[in-house]
């Protein structure tokens, strides 16, 4: 492992799938996660990981993933904010990495958040 | 936290908000079972007056909120197992942190997964600062740079997801006959 001649083939193969992403500029979905010390305690590393794999596997090429710091309701972390292309942010509370795939099926490829992963249902329960 | 490399993802931001361009990491076990963690940047450094008061939960440079937890739960692990953290600053040239953990201790943290630990820290800030790690122990050393991966990629950010897994899987191919007996 650790070739630099498979980092050469993965550059060629992101190359020309960074191509397809600046053609399809402004449809590009958001994925934030909640990375301070709270985000780390509560878990927040794997559920990274989770959503880096699952888009890996899936091929979004449209969807990014970043890391943001505390938001000050660090009872709810680990947190993550989607932000789909001209929609309001949808933000999913205590999220664990067998949460991701549904995340990523139904609210990223087809648009209809997980309702029951919200903040909105976290309060009210 | 649960694992030392969470500590070192979480200590790590306070390098990059520092504004490092280098941030050298390294992990050390010696032959009494000692872990040392270190974390030296180039960033922009704390004054004396400063040093001496970041130890407390109350100092943080963040305005949104008092509280500033990163240290202190750091010291704690540390301490726990026997060990201890020291830090040394100077303004304007950067920090070294240091955790020491007694890995005999049955109140000593899993070192956990360095590997996701690093393949997180490289992706959360692709660009800058420089990363390099470097693992000792009895069993023999490994290092890796961001620095010594980036003429492979030209074009393509580190924050790819499929560079985000190469650096995983081969950090914990190199990491494991090392600092395995620790990991968990």
């Amino acid at each position: 492992m650790k070739s630099l001649a498979e980092l050469e083939a993965i550059r060629k193969a992101t190359l020309s799938k960074i191509n397809v992403r600046t053609e399809e500029k402004g449809d590009t979905t958001r994925v934030v996660i909640g990375m301070a010390t709270c985000g780390i305690a509560a878990g927040a590393r794997p559920v990274m990981l989770a959503f880096m794999n699952e888009i890996q596997t899936r091929q979004l090429n449209h969807v990014t993933v970043s890391q943001t710091g505390c938001v000050g309701m660090c009872r709810l972390e680990p947190m993550v904010d989607v932000y789909l292309p001209g929609k309001e942010k949808v933000t999913y509370v205590h999220v664990k990495p067998e949460m991701v795939p549904r995340i990523v099926a139904e609210h990223i490829v087809n648009g209809r958040p997980v309702d029951e992963f919200t903040i909105g249902a976290a309060e009210n329960a | 936290m649960k694992e030392i490399a969470l500590h070192l993802l979480d200590i790590v931001q306070n390098s990059v908000k520092a504004g490092a361009s280098h941030v050298d990491i390294g992990f050390r076990l010696d032959d009494q079972g000692v872990l040392t963690m270190t974390v030296e940047d180039d960033g922009c450094g704390m004054s004396p007056e400063f040093v001496a008061r970041v130890r407390s939960p109350f100092v943080t440079t963040r305005t949104t909120r008092k509280v500033g937890l990163g240290i202190p739960l750091l010291m704690q692990n540390a301490m726990q197992s026997g060990g201890n953290v020291e830090i040394e600053s100077e303004v304007g040239k950067g920090t070294v942190i240091s955790a020491t953990f007694h890995t005999a201790s049955i109140d000593c943290l899993p070192l956990g997964d360095l590997a996701s630990t690093m393949a997180t820290i490289i992706m959360g800030s692709p660009d800058r600062p420089e990363f390099s790690i470097i693992c000792s122990s009895p069993a023999g050393e490994m290092s890796f740079s961001t620095e010594e991966i980036r003429p492979a990629l030209e074009g393509v950010s580190l924050a790819e997801p499929e560079v985000v897994q190469w650096i995983q899987q081969s950090l914990q191919e190199e990491i494991e006959p090392i600092l395995g007996g620790i990991m968990r």
